[in-house]
């Protein structure tokens, strides 16, 4: 079939969700490793800031961005009509 | 999509309710198990309990759960909840390694372990925003299906297949050593008895009732785990930190392990332990490079001795001593050679305590660059290989939706994130408690587990009296990193009946990831090359019972692979990540992101990036004997550092320079991309 120019723009808002979700992956990922050295000067209720993050934060941050992934996206759906209807 | 008889939120109430039952009837088990242990039943017999009960147990669900049925078989009916399609992706994605090994890597390494944390959790947003909503629309039963589909042809199917059972059965392999190791462990069973109860019970369960059944016992296995994996580290974090949730508190504990390793780097008892190590690392390093000369001197020295004691007149003792290292000698160049590598390995333990909380230590710059990079590497290929592996992905075609696909990733990340935050938190609880109880103890009252333990294995714990002054120092313990696991329980001063449920969780863990691959083999046999390629017109019921057998010879093939204790099972674990990034996921999701990507890019990308990974692994890795220098300092394990970009970059170069694909594969692309596109004429999901 063909795609109207609001499906378009469904797949658009969804590349948009997924780019901006995967740059905070990004940085919370590679840039803190590259840069844990430094980050390990602050110190967080005891923890050498790094440390924290890859033990913690940055877990907490992927489940997050997963959680707000599946949030939005139902959002979108819904308003472009691309959803599944009530599952029942 | 949903059928008028079938209420999905009446099922999910039902599921609710059982579960809820079970945990309950788990934790009476495990109280009456208490009560029996202060009345005096043996270890041996508890150990028994807990094998024995856990393993028919998942085999009584597998049993309830039996069925002959296509979609039955292969993806559960596609009506499992989210919340409960999260917590069987849990059981499936946390091994023995993560749940044994995990915390000890973290002891033993501190920060630099902490790739694997990042990159087993990470992975699953590449896994919730590139692949598990379009692999539910597109809802065939495996990966395979999906790459052939896309691409067309039987050739991108045949490399899948290969791909998915190779990266698969090595890691079905590591799984199955747990079981034997944990069982046998804990019960005094032997190695291949153990591996022999827990296969059949895997057999039982996911021969009878495919992936339905492997679903519904891996949700009640992970409910064990988790119990198991949190008991010890709340008591362990009560008395350390005075609360019950020491996840949120110990960063003041790990400044205090700061703080200890100081004072062990700056102790002159702990140096002259380790100068007596350093020392010995010397002279074997020297004899080593003038062998000959050096074994004959020894040799002289010794014997000369002997005869200088027995000229003077020497104390019979003093005799018979040099007498036994005359005989103790060994017997020629080549064994000596033997003991002195040994001794210029001590080198490692002339070393201070590495600082847990520093990120890439090293001795200068470069060395600190190099471990930076292999740290990203890590993080990048585990990453990149979780959401390539195939009996992950294939759990996101077991829910009932789109948007359960969505939700049940972040179930699954959840669930698999309350161990992975617990192991940092356990590594830290182990180690001060060690700093603070073990070091410093006098030899002859030493805390009850370590006694206990270092008899038992001197592999995960061994304690000698270096400098002979009958205290313990830190230089003068060696620990395995599964101990911290296995022992944690004592260690926090619990009784036996925990570490029976320690085991229980480990055997848990093991089993149901065993049960998850076993699958993914026997249906890329089944499926994918008997019924796609072999014989498509099989009947449903031919195919099921097909899979059934496959599953069996799979089974027996993997546990035979096994007994013959195949050596380094953690870089075969890690080599099968890479394997997976490079294979899997470029054509996966330029499959679903790209729609000009076509078949000979996929081909020929699949091809390279594979052919990249497994050069670079066979000329670096030392077991193969090239040892050709590395690039960047970057270990082989990493390879789908290589594999994955060089992936990428030829499916889009191949696919410019050849044709665009057809109509129809542009449709199939649009059809994926769309949870619910009204007038979509196209429809993909098999029954």
């Amino acid at each position: 079939m063909e795609l109207t120019a609001k499906h378009e723009e469904y797949w658009h808002k969804n590349l948009v969700i997924t780019a901006i979700l995967l740059l905070v992956w990004f940085v919370f990922t590679f840039v803190e490793a590259w840069y844990a050295r430094e980050i390990n000067g602050i110190t967080f209720f005891g923890w050498p800031l790094a440390f924290w993050f890859s033990a913690q934060g940055s877990l907490a941050i992927y489940v997050a961005i997963i959680g707000i992934y599946a949030v939005l996206m139902r959002k979108l759906d819904l308003e472009y009509n691309v959803d599944e209807g009530d599952l029942e | 999509m949903t059928t008028a008889s079938f209420s999905h939120t009446a099922f999910f109430q039902q599921l609710k309710k059982y579960y809820t039952f079970y945990t309950g009837g788990f934790i009476l088990f495990v109280l009456a198990l208490a009560v029996a242990e202060q009345m005096g039943m043996s270890r041996t017999w508890i150990g028994y309990w807990f094998l024995f009960a856990t393993v028919g147990l998942y085999a009584g669900i597998g049993i309830m759960s039996r069925t002959a049925e296509v979609a039955e078989y292969y993806v559960a009916g596609r009506r499992v909840p989210a919340f409960f399609n999260g917590m069987a992706t849990g059981a499936d994605w946390m091994s023995a390694a993560s749940f044994i090994g995990m915390a000890g890597t973290l002891f033993l390494s501190g920060y630099d372990g902490l790739a694997w944390v990042m990159g087993w959790t990470g992975g699953y947003c590449l896994v919730a925003l590139f692949l598990a909503p379009y692999l539910r629309k597109f809802g065939q039963f495996t990966i395979p299906d999906f790459l052939a589909e896309r691409y067309g042809g039987n050739i991108v199917r045949t490399i899948g297949i290969i791909s998915a059972i190779t990266c698969s059965f090595v890691y079905v392999v590591a799984q199955i050593y747990g079981v034997g190791l944990i069982t046998s462990r804990f019960t005094g069973l032997e190695f291949g008895v153990g591996v022999f109860v827990g296969l059949s019970g895997i057999l039982v369960c996911s021969m009878l009732g495919g992936m339905k059944a492997v679903t519904w016992t891996q949700v009640a296995q992970y409910i064990i785990l988790i119990i198991a994996y949190m008991t010890p580290v709340v008591w362990l974090g009560i008395k350390h930190t005075g609360i019950p949730v020491p996840q949120i508190a110990y960063g003041y504990v790990l400044e205090k392990v700061t703080a200890q390793e100081k004072k062990i780097t700056a102790d002159p008892k702990e140096q002259e332990v380790r100068k007596i190590f350093a020392d010995r690392a010397a002279a074997g390093k020297a004899a080593l490079a003038s062998p000959d000369k050096a074994y004959a001197d020894g040799k002289t020295k010794l014997e000369q001795n002997l005869a200088d004691l027995k000229i003077a007149n020497a104390p019979a003792d003093q005799v018979t001593a040099a007498e036994k290292a005359v005989a103790a000698y060994p017997k020629d160049v080549a064994a000596a050679k033997a003991n002195w590598t040994k001794e210029s390995g001590l080198a490692a333990r002339a070393a201070p305590p590495r600082p847990h909380a520093e990120a890439f230590p090293g001795k200068d710059e470069a060395a600190r660059d190099v471990a930076r990079l292999n740290f990203i590497g890590i993080v990048f290929c585990m990453m990149f290989g979780t959401a390539a592996l195939p009996h992950i992905l294939m759990r996101y075609y077991t829910t009932p939706s789109v948007q359960q696909a969505r939700v049940s990733v972040f179930w699954s990340l959840f669930f698999i994130f309350l161990l992975y935050f617990t192991a940092p938190c356990l590594a830290v609880l182990a180690k001060y408690d060690m700093f603070t109880h073990l070091v410093g103890s006098s030899f002859a009252t030493l805390p009850a587990w370590a006694a206990a333990w270092a008899k038992v294995d001197p592999s995960l714990l061994n304690i000698t009296d270096i400098n002979h002054d009958g205290i313990v120092q830190w230089a003068e313990v060696v620990i395995g990193g599964d101990l911290i696991v296995l022992a944690t329980p004592e260690i926090a001063g619990l009784p036996y009946v925990v570490s029976g449920l320690v085991a229980a969780g480990g055997l848990a863990a093991a089993l149901s990831t065993a049960d998850g691959l076993l699958l993914t083999i026997a249906n890329a046999l089944s499926h994918d090359l008997y019924y796609k390629m072999i014989d498509p017109s099989a009947s449903t019921t031919k195919r099921v019972t097909i899979s059934k057998a496959l599953l069996v010879v799979v089974a027996i093939i993997a546990a035979y692979v096994t007994s013959l204790k195949p050596g380094d099972i953690l870089f075969l674990v890690g080599a099968a990540f890479s394997l997976a990034a490079s294979a899997f996921f470029p054509p996966l999701v330029m499959g679903v992101f790209w729609k000009r990507a076509n078949k000979w890019g996929a081909i020929i990308g699949m091809a390279a990036g594979l052919a990249i990974c497994v050069y670079y692994m066979v000329t670096r890795y030392p077991f193969f004997g090239i040892n050709m220098p590395l690039w960047f300092g970057l270990s082989p394990v990493s390879s789908g550092m290589f594999g994955l970009p060089l992936g990428v970059a030829t499916i889009y170069i191949v696919s410019m320079l050849t044709s665009p694909p057809s109509k129809e594969v542009q449709e199939l692309v649009e059809h994926v991309r769309y949870p619910n596109l009204k007038g979509d004429t196209l429809v993909s999901e098999a029954a």
